[in-house]
């Protein structure tokens, strides 16, 4: 079965229309990220959290938030996962309190068993904070090394753009539904840079075997063609991970917001290399700096080689015709 | 190239012997994180005090110390690690109640006897032994045992304050206030408080194990109970097999023939990773099955690309043979190259991660690098040997 089969979409001279809707979405992200900022979990600003399962059902979180207030912890994140359990996020606060507040609870709403304890300090979270900004900075890095000697450093510059848009939608989505920013997140935001680049690689690579093959043809129609030669493949690959993906988002548990971020990044990561890093290139190429010939692979022996097997398909297929 | 061909075969037959010699049964070989089966994870800091300032010595102390405080029933195997100068990394398995390991390795456990006036006359420090008996009343009770010194420091105590209130107290709670009858001069005293069995037990065993030696401050909590682990092992397996399922349903409708080998290919991978993670000694945790579940969809990319090539070759009139040949050959820079970055930042998460999230990383790398094999190795040596038995309308 076949959904897209030679399609010819003219992706590049569109690109004026995905450039202003990926700067509207890109916008309203970092709008809601001035106003609301993010909402950093226990992991980064430090706290403790307590995840209660209740005996008894229809319990709600105004009840616990009532109790809480009476112990002057009123401000205290309150979640409820079922109707009988709940995550309640506070301060960071000793085991002392921590046993008055379970007591408490217990007390006045009922018995319950403490699924999950987890305790971070200030200094625990700030050195996670770092860790995470060089985790990010250290891929980067990688990544545009490994590009510039594979390809070339305007591909490597191209993919990390298209990169950076996803991430920034990502955080937006992330900041404009106020999710919190665990560990998890982290590496989701951190497996979007690697599946994104994924897709922009496999686009990018057919492009570098395209304009070996078809040098008269102008830079722009060679962008399409290979955009359009991976379309099947971009969407079908982009179809079988969002599967397990949102398997996950249904049955994951504390899993799910992970998920959910990683749905978010399959999705921006697929529209932005076939949309946003080919006609990318093409402004770099514009400005002239690129020239087709710069896109010469650097193994040229294999080039030649795939030359020649390529004429020998072509005699191939005008001898059938003459027949 | 056919002795090639059976070499290949015999390659892939012994690795998947090794990997089903390795994984099952699959309880005893896959290692889980804390967060699957129960667990602490809890980072403590010495820190220095007035009259305790920490030194090397103090740090090793504390470690002995917690070491003997954790209950070896409880407990399957417990991990107390000094990490850097003052921290130390305490790991414990299996605990059923999440709150009970903080409290365990919390309490300084400094144990005083104080006069009414509010003076110390005697600590723990001189304790030789301590154990939970029972009063006349059937009250569970902590008896303690001074050593010599103590003793003498005791005896000269209840001298001193015959008709009036000892209190004994910990970590500066009071836990009893007896009324002095008489002097003492066994060495031996008895706690009689309002406890339970259970807290006497405990609170013999926090003393037998002797007063932390420097003030120490829990920095990272991390306590799962096995009720979590098992749901979160539940729901995960519920939506690996959900995922898997649906991914090869729809590798058979969109590449039929193709999609099948795919799926078997995929099979052979999921295989691969867990026996990797045996023989690796790698931990799974909740993340890593994430990973695991994402490498699933990333898994079938390899073979897309490929079939895609292949059908494309296909179309230029191309023998069967020669097309899998050079969809293959053509493919193999794309796969390689774009897993390549993925495996970067996969690498970054393994370098700057901790605890858990390294589980995603390992997952996921080597999910990485087990679907390339089967992607470029398995696939293809399947398409070789039984490509020939279908025709080009079955395939694609």
């Amino acid at each position: 079965m076949d959904i897209i089969k030679d399609t010819n979409i003219k992706f590049v001279s569109r690109r004026k229309v995905f450039y202003i809707i990926s700067s509207l979405i890109i916008s309203i992200g970092i709008i809601s990220l001035l106003f609301q900022g993010f909402n950093f979990g226990i992991d980064f600003a430090g706290g403790t959290l307590m995840q209660l399962d209740f005996n008894q059902g229809n319990i709600t979180v105004a009840e616990i938030r009532n109790v809480l207030g009476e112990i002057n912890l009123a401000s205290s994140t309150i979640q409820s996962l079922s109707d009988n359990e709940f995550v309640v996020r506070t301060a960071q606060i000793g085991l002392q309190e921590r046993q008055n507040i379970l007591e408490t609870i217990e007390h006045r709403i009922g018995p319950f068993e403490v699924l999950r304890v987890e305790m971070v300090g200030p200094v625990i979270g700030e050195s996670l904070k770092r860790l995470a900004v060089l985790a990010i900075i250290f891929a980067f890095i990688g990544i545009i090394l490994y590009i510039t000697i594979r390809f070339q450093f305007r591909y490597a510059i191209t993919s990390i753009m298209a990169l950076g848009h996803d991430v920034l939608i990502a955080l937006g989505v992330i900041a404009i539904l106020q999710k919190e920013i665990t560990i998890p997140i982290i590496a989701a935001i951190l497996t979007i840079v690697g599946y994104s680049l994924n897709n922009t690689i496999v686009i990018f690579d057919r492009l570098r075997e395209n304009l070996k093959l078809k040098l008269h043809s102008p830079l722009e129609e060679v962008i399409d063609l290979s955009i359009n030669q991976s379309l099947s493949r971009t969407i079908n690959t982009a179809l079988t991970t969002l599967l397990p993906v949102l398997a996950l988002c249904f049955f994951g548990g504390t899993l799910s917001d992970f998920a959910f971020v990683l749905l978010v990044g399959i999705i921006v990561g697929t529209y932005s290399s076939i949309c946003i890093a080919g006609p990318l290139l093409l402004e770099l190429k514009k400005k002239g700096k690129i020239s087709t010939k710069t896109f010469a692979p650097t193994n040229q022996r294999v080039r030649e080689q795939e030359v020649k097997i390529n004429k020998k398909v072509k005699s191939k297929k005008v001898k059938k015709e003459k027949r | 190239m056919k002795q090639l061909r059976i070499l290949r075969l015999a390659l892939i037959i012994l690795v998947i012997g090794i990997a089903l010699f390795y994984v099952f049964p699959l309880d005893k070989n896959i290692n889980l994180g804390l967060d699957l089966q129960g667990g602490s994870h809890i980072v403590l800091e010495c820190v220095d005090s007035p009259n305790a300032p920490v030194d090397s010595d103090a740090v090793n102390r504390v470690i002995e110390i917690i070491t003997n405080r954790i209950n070896p029933e409880g407990v399957k195997e417990p991990i107390i690690q000094r990490q850097g100068e003052r921290r130390i990394l305490v790991q414990l398995p299996g605990m059923d109640d999440p709150q009970e390991a903080e409290d365990l390795i919390g309490k300084t456990a400094l144990l005083e006897f104080k006069d009414e006036s509010g003076v110390t006359l005697l600590t723990g420090a001189y304790l030789k032994n301590a154990q939970t008996s029972f009063d006349r009343f059937g009250r569970p009770n902590v008896i303690l045992e001074f050593d010599e010194e103590g003793a003498k420091l005791f005896e000269q105590a209840t001298v001193r304050n015959v008709g009036k209130i000892l209190a004994i107290t910990l970590d500066g709670q009071e836990i009893s206030t007896p009324i002095v009858q008489e002097p003492i001069p066994s060495g031996e005293a008895s706690i009689v408080g309002q406890f339970t069995v259970e807290e006497a037990q405990r609170l013999a065993l926090l003393l037998r194990s002797g007063a932390l030696p420097v003030e120490v401050r829990i920095l990272e909590n991390r306590s799962v109970g096995p009720t979590l682990g098992r749901d979160s092992i539940s729901r995960s397996l519920k939506a690996g097999i959900v995922g898997l399922s649906l991914i090869l349903i729809f590798m058979v409708i969109f590449y039929k023939g193709f999609g099948l080998i795919a799926d078997l290919a995929l099979l052979i991978c999921m295989l691969l990773i867990m026996g990797a993670m045996a023989i690796l000694n790698a931990t799974l945790t909740l993340p890593g099955i994430a990973g695991i579940i994402l490498t699933i969809g990333m898994a079938v990319d390899a073979n897309i690309l490929i079939f895609e090539r292949i059908k494309e070759e296909l179309q230029m009139d191309k023998t069967f043979r020669a097309s899998i040949e050079a969809g293959f050959s053509k493919a193999f820079r794309t796969i390689f190259d774009s897993n390549v970055t993925t495996l970067i930042a996969a690498i970054a998460l393994l370098y700057f991660g901790s605890g858990p999230i390294r589980g995603f990383a390992v997952t996921l790398s080597i999910g990485i690098v087990v679907s390339m094999f089967t992607a470029i190795v398995v696939t293809k040596l399947i398409l070789e040997l039984i490509g020939q038995h279908f025709t080009k309308n079955s395939l694609v």
